[in-house]
């Protein structure tokens, strides 16, 4: 197997409905080094959230993942009995989710969920010890640990959230998946808790998805950048080269839309239309409809992504074809 | 080990409740009054043998004559057999009370197990048992009581039995809306993504969650269990005519009536219903305490 700590091959998911397939990601690949910081940045609806979820298996039904691997230590993830996947969430494998306000249990304390998450992994650990662990994660993540013994309902909405990254890192995990961690978050919270991610990350080594809709957001705190469009990955490469090189229509959209204060008279461009309705996704390349460089062929035939320079794939046909 | 955490986390949250009732306004007092009925007349059923003055069974026949008023020595009359209806109405709950008791607690063995799974699973299962318990739901309380204890037959567990029939419908509906919804819920999607069990979130992360509305349909129920209880045994579904009952004692007065003996049947009566309004107040203040959707 390679050397990457977390590979991703072909991965694709499809939501079975009664309307029809949904493929909400559609043959993504990317791979994930030791502490590196991944950012997948999309509109909401373009998939990001079910491919974190897929990684561990858990796309709600009717979401099925109907082709793809995911690497982890040699072990494809998405071929293991219950009983083995069930050890990799949690443990290797973690999750901070977008609300905090609803992901703690509202009628354990917040030492019990410590407990809870310590034991199924490692059923020797007695409670005190476990308790031990929980009252020091909670003050790596600026948390007094007497708070051990509130309930969440007592915490506010940034504390709840420190204690979902405290509790993801809990077991020292492989990777982190952060789901829109920042999303119900106000800004000044949302800065703290990034520089808390980022701060854990490096005492912690661990590897670190970054699910975001703010491409701002992920330039400034990421390694690398996939930005995914109605499923499809449509430009993949380092932080610096996306900043620099654009190449996407739609990525230099997205950028384009960010503000910049130094520039005194900026005029914010946005990209205009919507995101495609995935049941009946566009012909050809899906952004077309929006794109403003749309060709014939752009509509006929659908893209495949090619490597520009070292590292750096996009999907379009601005920049050649495939060979 | 795990058991008395659950168990703590869900009394920390009723104790409080409790405490501060009074300072609940309306609700808190509903709830104050209600238990204060209830327990007043278990106690009297309980202290039955030392308080009452006579022998409420056939030994305490024509300790008076029969059909006497209302008097200083019989303050509530008594009946055409000459048996003192004080001493048959402090220990006429005793029945009404035990099916009551057993009938809530087969329901909540049977119907809150059952939504929990069934609403948890999903799918086939679900719907099937759905439809059994809406059909259960769909016929008149009562009269389905009535013919499954005149099928079972005379005694409390009978009663109980024929009684939880009927009720069981409305825990599952409730334990199964809630979980439905719980079950969605960001808190359970991280338990599974933390390698939780569906047992672990089953008991650990849904049900305590669920508890207070079961608690609240299990007081309503309390009320419908009585009235249902006092409907089988004045249809004759009861229990044996030597065991004082309330219920037997209301049949029986309503055939004296005529006579102009209004006592026999109303003492009873009026326990029926003050023992129905205490279980029915505790669970109206119960359900706005613990649903803070509805308070304020």
């Amino acid at each position: 197997m390679q050397k990457q700590l977390l590979t991703v091959e072909n991965l694709t998911v499809e939501y079975w409905t009664r309307k029809g397939k949904v493929r909400a990601v559609d043959d993504v690949s990317f791979y994930l080094g030791k502490a590196e910081t991944l950012g997948v940045v999309g509109e909401s609806g373009s998939g990001k959230s079910t491919l974190g979820l897929s990684l561990i298996r858990l796309v709600p039904p009717p979401g099925r993942i109907v082709k793809g691997h995911v690497w982890l230590e040699g072990k494809d993830i998405l071929k293991l009995r219950e009983d083995e996947i069930r050890s990799i969430r949690g443990r290797k494998i973690s999750f901070v989710f977008q609300d905090p306000m609803t992901s703690l249990n509202p009628v354990k304390k917040i030492g019990e969920h410590f407990v809870e998450l310590i034991q199924t992994h490692e059923p020797n650990v007695s409670r005190k010890e476990a308790l031990e662990r929980a009252g020091k994660l909670l003050k790596d993540v600026g948390i007094q640990p007497e708070r051990i013994d509130d309930y969440p309902h007592q915490l506010s909405g940034g504390m709840r959230q420190r204690v979902m990254i405290a509790l993801a890192i809990a077991l020292n995990p492989y990777v982190v998946v952060a789901d829109e961690p920042t999303t119900a978050l106000d800004v000044i919270v949302q800065a703290k808790i990034l520089d808390l991610l980022k701060a854990v990350q490096s005492i912690y080594n661990t590897a670190l998805i970054f699910i975001t809709h703010d491409l701002s957001i992920a330039i400034e705190r990421c390694d690398k950048i996939f930005v995914m469009y109605a499923g499809q990955m449509v430009e993949h490469s380092n932080v610096r080269d996306m900043c620099k090189n654009p190449q996407h229509p739609y990525t230099q959209g997205l950028l384009k839309s960010i503000p910049n204060i130094e520039l005194a008279e900026q005029k914010l461009e946005a990209i205009p239309g919507f995101p495609p309705d995935l049941l009946n996704p566009p012909s050809g390349c899906r952004f077309w409809p929006r794109c403003s460089y749309a060709m014939e062929r752009c509509r006929k035939a659908e893209p495949q992504l090619i490597e520009t320079e070292k590292d750096h794939l996009v999907r379009c046909f601005l920049y050649g074809e495939m060979v | 080990m795990s058991k008395p955490i659950v168990k703590r986390s869900m009394l920390s949250r009723i104790i409080p409740a409790i405490g501060s009732l009074r300072e609940r306004g309306l609700s808190g007092w509903l709830v104050i009054f209600g238990a204060a009925i209830v327990i007043s007349i278990i106690l009297m059923t309980l202290l039955a043998p030392w308080i009452s003055p006579y022998d409420p069974t056939t030994k305490g026949v024509n300790v008076g004559a029969p059909l006497t008023p209302p008097n200083s020595k019989f303050p509530f009359g008594t009946n055409h057999l000459g048996q003192d209806m004080l001493s048959r109405v402090i220990s006429g709950g005793g029945v009404m009370l035990q099916v009551a008791f057993l009938s809530v607690a087969i329901c909540l063995a049977i119907g809150v197990p059952l939504g929990l799974f069934s609403s948890y699973m999903g799918g086939i299962l679900d719907r099937s048992v759905c439809l059994v318990m809406d059909s259960i739901y769909a016929f008149p309380g009562l009269i389905l009581a009535i013919a499954i204890a005149a099928m079972l037959g005379r005694g409390v567990v009978n009663m109980a039995l024929s009684i939880a029939v009927v009720y069981v419908p409305s825990y599952f509906r409730v334990v199964r809306s809630q979980v439905l919804s719980i079950k969605e819920m960001p808190y359970v999607e991280a338990a599974r993504s933390i390698g939780a069990k569906s047992r672990t979130i089953l008991f650990k992360y849904i049900l305590p969650n669920v508890v207070p509305s079961i608690v609240v349909v299990a007081t309503v129920n309390f009320a419908d269990a009585i009235l249902t209880a006092a409907g089988l045994t004045f249809v004759g579904l009861g229990v044996e005519v030597d065991i004082p009952d309330w219920g037997w004692d209301l049949a029986n007065g309503r055939k004296l009536l005529p006579s102009g003996a209004w006592w026999v049947i109303t003492f009873p009566g009026i326990f029926i219903i003050l023992l129905a309004l205490g279980f029915t107040l505790m669970g109206e203040g119960l359900s706005e305490i613990l649903n803070p959707k509805l308070g304020e």
